[in-house]
């Protein structure tokens, strides 16, 4: 019993948050859409703090959940998030009638997230992706009275259960090679004939649409732009954190026997990934959709770690995860503090930013750095880390594209902040009111950009997590 | 009197998987992309089942699975309509060729 509560106790504990969320929403009809969101947001502090409690390592049900300290570890990184998420979204939140839905459904995303990463069988697996998707569409159509969020929120919906039919289609073949679902039993099983290419390059689909590797994009820009500002952050750093995390123990411990076959569609698709992010990044104009294709190239650079497959890849992946949730999560925070106060999300609106807001422009400016990967800032570490994983196969070619593209990606992210430091415009935006939990996430997402990118130790402690699983 | 071969039945659940595939890519109206959606889903359904009953008959881990799905399905166009209704107030449309607000 004892051991039931220590493993799962993440999962309890966000339940436990969900129902009460519920219960305060039913026993209390009358509160502000402010004062709803400091009360949610102290629940997902407690959620934060409490998962940092203990660790246990473990399998329950036969196999089909299984925990350990790294698995708290990523768990932890994303309660982080949400908990940014939700101090960021009050701006957005404080005139929404629907500001504890909104609460109640990026939660329950969270917990699908969990289940998915410490699921030992593909059933848990299924189950946690379609937990962590389908509430993810209703928060893309959140702005009920907006055309485009409804829009976006089809869009999410649509695509996320046609990549997710080739998922299934993926598994019944795997299941009926390997007559298993544990992934321990398909693991010792597979052995490369037709029938299961066939269904690694299903479930491989599956996941480049979750993760939006091109060639199966189209969705992202879209719905980015969309959604909620809140909602497009938490899908572009959050829900992809906790696919790559999955991708990366699929591949390496479920099909880890495929790996001649999956290293090909790999450097493939990163490179693709790389060049049309970067390409589609530079003419546009709505910021979410810049920062909607500066994400995907940066999954690129993300699948270039992965590509290395060797004891350090898992450890550099998720150091860079944790970098990339720090600076996407500052720069739409920005973007999300402008729009909720201005309406205004063209980059061109944010010409002479600077002079009315310095602190705003310096918080985006340093994230954007971060994003880039120029020196002082962790972004730097991150993605040099990333291209000396992949370049242990070799592939000298590859890495000298991608690092080329990191030239290029410079290109567009000063663009930027060009516009906030040295143009003007006649039409400024005027000092916007940051509020104290907005400025504590992007104060907290700055120290971490800082502190992650100066201090060695961040990187150690998650080494040396990933050596010992 | 014999039992109809597995290949016929998987036959039967690909073109099925690719009838919904093609019902999905070419029909505009959302809900009829959503019933090709389901089409899909069902054929991977008839693929477990049959795996199960044909390879594997002392498990039942193959039609747990398809109870799962079919479950999970209903979830899912539950939302997707609601999401269309919606679009379908504030648009007064459900074409996904009118659906092009969001471009560039």
């Amino acid at each position: 019993m004892t051991d039931f509560l220590h493993l799962l106790h993440h999962e309890l504990l966000l339940s436990l948050v969900i129902v009460c969320m519920l219960i305060l929403k039913l026993a209390d009809r009358g509160r502000s859409g402010s004062s709803w969101s400091n009360l949610l947001n102290v629940l997902l502090l407690i959620n934060f703090a409490g998962g940092l409690l203990i660790e246990a390592e473990g399998s329950l049900f036969d196999g089909m959940f299984r925990s350990n300290a790294l698995l708290h570890f990523e768990k932890n990184v994303l309660s982080l998030g949400l908990l940014l998420v939700g101090l960021l979204a009050t701006p957005y939140l404080r005139n929404h009638k629907h500001s504890a839905e909104f609460h109640i459904l990026i939660a329950s995303t969270l917990l699908g997230m969990f289940f998915m990463l410490s699921a030992g069988h593909m059933l848990l697996f299924y189950v946690g992706l379609e937990l962590a998707t389908i509430p993810l569409a209703a928060l893309a159509a959140f702005n009920l009275n907006r055309g485009e969020s409804s829009e976006a929120g089809a869009k999410l919906i649509l695509s996320s259960a046609f990549s997710s039919a080739f998922l299934l289609l993926g598994i019944s073949f795997v299941y009926g090679t390997c007559g298993s679902l544990q992934f321990e039993q398909i693991a010792l099983t597979v052995s490369g004939n037709p029938l299961q290419l066939l269904a690694f390059t299903l479930v491989f689909t599956g996941f480049a649409f979750k993760l939006s590797i091109v060639p199966f994009h189209f969705w992202t820009a879209d719905v980015y732009q969309g959604a909620p500002i809140p909602v497009a952050a938490y899908l572009s750093v959050i829900s992809k954190a906790a696919v790559t995390l999955v991708f990366i123990s699929v591949l390496y411990s479920v099909f880890g026997a495929l790996q001649a076959t999956w290293t090909p569609y790999l450097l493939i698709t990163a490179l693709l990934t790389i060049i049309t992010g970067n390409l589609f990044a530079m003419r546009q104009d709505n910021i979410k959709r810049f920062l909607a294709f500066s994400s995907i190239a940066q999954v690129g650079f993300i699948l270039t770690g992965i590509l290395g497959a060797n004891v350090d890849s898992e450890g550099i992946v998720l150091y860079f995860l944790l970098i990339y949730l720090f600076s996407n999560l500052a720069a739409f925070g920005v973007a999300g503090l402008i729009s909720a106060a201005t309406g205004k999300e063209s980059i061109l609106d944010y010409r002479g930013l600077h002079a009315s807001n310095p602190r705003l422009a310096w918080t985006l400016t340093i994230a954007l750095f971060s994003l880039a990967g120029v020196p002082p800032t962790a972004g730097f570490f991150g993605k040099l880390f990333l291209l000396t994983s992949g370049a242990s196969l070799g592939n000298y070619l590859f890495i000298g594209i991608a690092a080329l593209n990191m030239v290029v990606s410079m290109y567009y992210y000063l663009r930027i902040v060009k516009a906030m430091f040295m143009e003007t415009t006649a039409q400024p935006i005027g000092k916007i009111p940051t509020g104290v939990a907005p400025a504590i996430a992007l104060a907290l997402c700055i120290a971490g950009i800082l502190v992650s990118g100066l201090s060695g130790s961040f990187y150690e402690h998650i080494h040396l997590l990933t050596l010992s699983y | 009197m014999t039992a109809i071969p597995l290949t016929h039945i998987l036959v039967l659940s690909t073109l099925l998987f690719f009838i919904g595939v093609f019902g999905f890519l070419t029909r505009r109206n959302l809900i009829a992309m959503l019933m090709g959606l389901e089409l899909m889903l069902n054929s991977v359904n008839i693929n477990f089942i049959a795996f199960n009953k044909y390879l594997y008959p002392e498990q039942i881990e193959g039609l747990g699975f398809t109870i799962f799905i079919v479950a999970i399905a209903a979830a899912e166009a539950a939302v997707a309509i609601a999401i269309i209704i919606n679009l379908f107030r504030t648009t007064h449309h459900i074409d996904a060729e009118q659906a092009d607000s969001l471009k560039y």
